[in-house]
């Protein structure tokens, strides 16, 4: 399955919605996605990950360069995840302490810290 | 000789068919369903990583992929011919940030990978590297319960 990218504005947040297989192949898909939400002064990113179904190392790097780069305008990147097998990745990586993970969308998007 | 044997060009769109691949066989050889997704990523990553060292040294050569089943356990071998030079020696020739980059990448793979696996070997060389993962195996009459 190919990547799939939606995005949508809920407040001040801009939410995208990911969906397939995140690896090497298609993640400059989604780091071009990002980058350009950055560019358009879209500092605030809930990356929703509830329809992926397979994400590697690339995918993680994309996350974190997506992450570098709204931080660098006092941003923020949240992660929605509950999916067992894609949430071991960010723990085995360490991740899990670089992105707040939420459950909902609703829960993300209503997040502050 | 290896039970499937996988020879790829070193493009990114096909590493999905290894991991296809992979999964499927070390399935059909008795590896426990809970730790297939395991084996899918690995190898993926392990592909991804060979990969990127061809195309970052010009190599046209496929990357290879073993698929083997052995008595008690399946093994997979993933191997590049990329002249696996120190850190230092990489850097070397100006693009240094580059070289940082995918460097801290290539170690990322391999970081997911040995958290993934328990049995896992990585030899490099001149002449290329290979990455030896090592997965138990079901006897048949356990996976009959």
């Amino acid at each position: 399955m190919d990547l799939s990218l939606s995005t949508r504005t809920v407040g001040d947040r801009t939410v995208v919605e990911v969906g397939g297989e995140i690896d090497v192949y298609t993640a400059p898909k989604l780091r071009e996605q990002l980058v350009e939400l950055v560019n358009d002064g879209n500092f605030h990113l809930v990356v929703d990950m509830e329809g992926v179904d397979f994400l590697d190392s690339t995918g993680l790097g994309v996350l974190v360069g997506g992450l570098k780069r709204v931080r660098a305008h006092e941003g923020s990147l949240r992660l929605v995840c509950n999916q067992e097998r894609i949430l071991k990745i960010f723990r085995i990586t360490g991740l899990t302490k670089v992105f707040p993970i939420h459950t909902s969308v609703e829960e993300a998007v209503a997040a502050t810290d | 000789m290896a039970t499937v044997e996988l020879r790829f060009s070193a493009l990114p769109e096909h590493v999905r068919t290894a991991r296809l691949v992979a999964a499927a066989v070390a399935r059909r050889a008795g590896v426990d369903e809970a730790v297939l997704d395991e084996v899918r990523l690995a190898v993926g990553e392990a592909c991804s990583r060979a990969v990127g060292l061809h195309q970052s040294n010009d190599i046209t050569a496929p990357v290879k992929v073993a698929l083997i089943e052995e008595e008690k356990q399946f093994s997979i071998e993933v191997g590049d011919e990329a002249p696996h030079a120190a850190p230092a020696e990489r850097v070397a020739g100006g693009a240094a940030a580059d070289a940082d980059v995918e460097a801290e990448e290539d170690e990322m793979g391999l970081a997911v990978i040995s958290g993934l696996v328990d049995d896992v070997e990585v030899t490099t060389g001149a002449s290329g590297g290979l990455i030896r993962m090592t997965w138990p195996t079901a006897p048949p009459a356990a996976a009959l319960v």
